[in-house]
């Protein structure tokens, strides 16, 4: 799951709990989908959990590229 | 009689006439004689080939706001204006106050600008088959502006907010002037050779349409149009259109907006998974309930057989106890029935009926017998009399008197005239006392 992107994983899980709102899955299934919805919930949520911000800036041209450190002027206060 | 006016007067009324008829209107024609005094006011006249007017521009109406502003009155420059004619008395001149004022007949830009988007569009290249869905959650968003001003600080402010864990690339260029868009076409090229952003926002503030320029130039709505990356235009305000709006993926009314295009709102898709965990848990421990609950129904519906038997038993004594309960009331209800019958009937025995018929059938037989004695008596004297009657009419008391009646033997029918009768005949004839018989020897006459 490490590559996988966030859009599909939370289609995945809505549509896993879709399927199992209707309950009408083998129990095997079912417990295998509520493992698989659990996996990809802590997935999507560690994603949004990230907070590490990058702004950096691309500087010089394609044969020379540069990428700096850009300093943000905090001036709003937030 | 003739009315004499003074100066003052005839200005006035000429003022009152001019400004009455006249109010608002569009004027437009070329500026002359310019100039601008201390006061801020400007002064100028407005021509055509034949003719002129005076024209003031005074301050306090404020030069308008947006995009006119950057207009600048010039000597021998085009204009329309909205104006209020109106007579200065001290000099009876009649004059122009202008109330705004737009540039006529620029149009070389807007010309050329309408030229290459009509000319483009009909390449196709704003057809929204080529339109690139943006990223959900973008990696990394390639921001192409200014380093400096108000565009990337709204930017990195809007994105900051939204999803704090937002990477941006920042590639500085200039969004102004005669070199700009070979910087911006420079900065597209650099952003697809670092290949790490997977959207482009393309951003500057408003300005005029000579300001925007760049972002109408051919060679970089071609660039934007051939590239693999989506691409978001946020140029100007929300009323300014560039070409580059047209070419690119998404086309965000301001800076801001299209930061807030490019990355989810964080807490919204927070908010989201955690209903979606609520769902998942709820449904799948109502999943597990509705199982265990039919498992127990079917434990319940799965008996030992042996209590069916016992079950059916009881079933069965019951049964048999209510048919018994049943049988007996049924014959005590014959029973009560039967006796009722029976002292109905005894009430009704014909016995005395018979007895009292008896009885009375002897006082009948009674009745009748002297009834029957009496009756005879009546009659036979009755007969008795008519008898005595009878005699004195009957016709043996005429035959009494030597009378007799002769009849036919054959028919017996009496013989009333000699006519009735053949020779021969045999007749039977009758006398008071006996018959004989007789043959008719002679027929005479009547």
């Amino acid at each position: 799951m490490a590559k996988e992107k966030f859009e599909d994983a939370l289609e995945k899980l809505e549509d896993i709990v879709k399927k199992m709102e209707a309950g009408d899955m083998p129990l095997d299934d079912a417990l295998k989908s509520f493992e698989e919805g659990i996996k990809l919930i802590r997935f999507c949520s560690a994603k949004l959990d990230e907070t590490q911000r990058r702004v950096e800036q691309l500087l010089g041209n394609e044969d020379s590229l540069k990428v700096k450190s850009f300093q943000e002027e905090d001036g709003d206060g937030n | 009689m003739k009315e004499i006016l003074t100066v003052s007067q005839l200005n006035e009324n000429i003022k009152y006439i001019l400004e009455e008829t006249f109010g608002f209107v569009w004027v437009e024609g070329e500026v002359s004689n310019l100039h601008r005094p201390q006061s801020g006011h400007i002064y100028f006249t407005i021509k055509d080939d034949k003719s002129q007017i005076r024209a003031v521009y005074f301050r306090k109406y404020g030069f308008p706001k947006n995009r006119v502003a950057d207009f600048e009155l010039e000597e021998g420059s085009s204009v329309l204006c909205r104006a209020r004619l109106s007579v200065y008395p001290p000099r009876g001149d009649y004059q122009l106050i202008i109330e705004s004022v737009e540039p006529r007949g620029v149009g070389a830009l807007q010309k050329a600008f309408e030229q290459l988007k009509a000319k483009l569009a009909a390449e196709g290249l704003f057809d929204n088959q080529y339109k690139k869905e943006l990223p959900f959650i973008p990696g990394r968003i390639g921001v192409i502006t200014s380093p400096t001003g108000a565009v990337i600080r709204d930017i990195l402010n809007v994105t900051k907010r939204r999803y704090p864990a937002a990477d941006i690339l920042i590639a500085p260029v200039k969004v102004q002037g005669s070199d700009a868009a070979a910087e911006i076409i420079q900065a597209l090229a650099n952003l697809h050779a670092h290949g790490s952003v997977d959207v482009i926002i393309i951003a500057r503030g408003g300005g005029s349409l000579e300001d925007l320029a760049p972002f109408n130039e051919e060679s970089l709505a071609r660039k934007i149009f051939s590239s693999t990356i989506p691409v978001i235009s946020a140029i100007g305000h929300e009323t300014d259109f560039t070409i580059c709006d047209f070419v690119a993926d998404l086309r965000a009314p301001t800076p801001s907006a299209a930061a807030e295009l490019v990355v989810p709102q964080r807490l919204e898709l927070l908010a989201k998974i955690i209903n979606l965990k609520k769902r998942a848990i709820a449904g799948f421990g109502r999943y597990m309930t509705d199982r265990r609950k039919g498992l127990l129904g079917l434990q319940e519906r799965f008996k030992d057989p042996r209590r069916q038997v016992t079950d059916l038993q009881i079933h069965l004594d019951d049964l048999q106890q209510r048919m018994q309960r049943d049988m007996r009331h049924q014959r005590q209800y014959l029973a009560g029935k039967l006796q009722k019958l029976e002292l109905s009937l005894k009430h009704s025995s014909p016995e005395k009926r018979i007895q009292e018929t008896r009885i009375l059938l002897n006082n009948l037989q009674k009745d009748t017998q002297a009834n029957f004695r009496s009756y005879w008596a009546v009659r036979h004297e009755r007969l008795r009399k008519n008898a005595a009657v009878l005699n004195s009419l009957s016709p043996l008391a005429v035959l009494q008197r030597g009378y007799s009646i002769t009849r036919k033997l054959s028919s017996g029918e009496i013989v009333r005239s000699a006519g009735m009768l053949a020779t021969n005949e045999e007749v039977n004839i009758q006398l008071a006392k006996g018959k004989f018989q007789a043959r008719v020897e002679k027929i005479y006459g009547e």
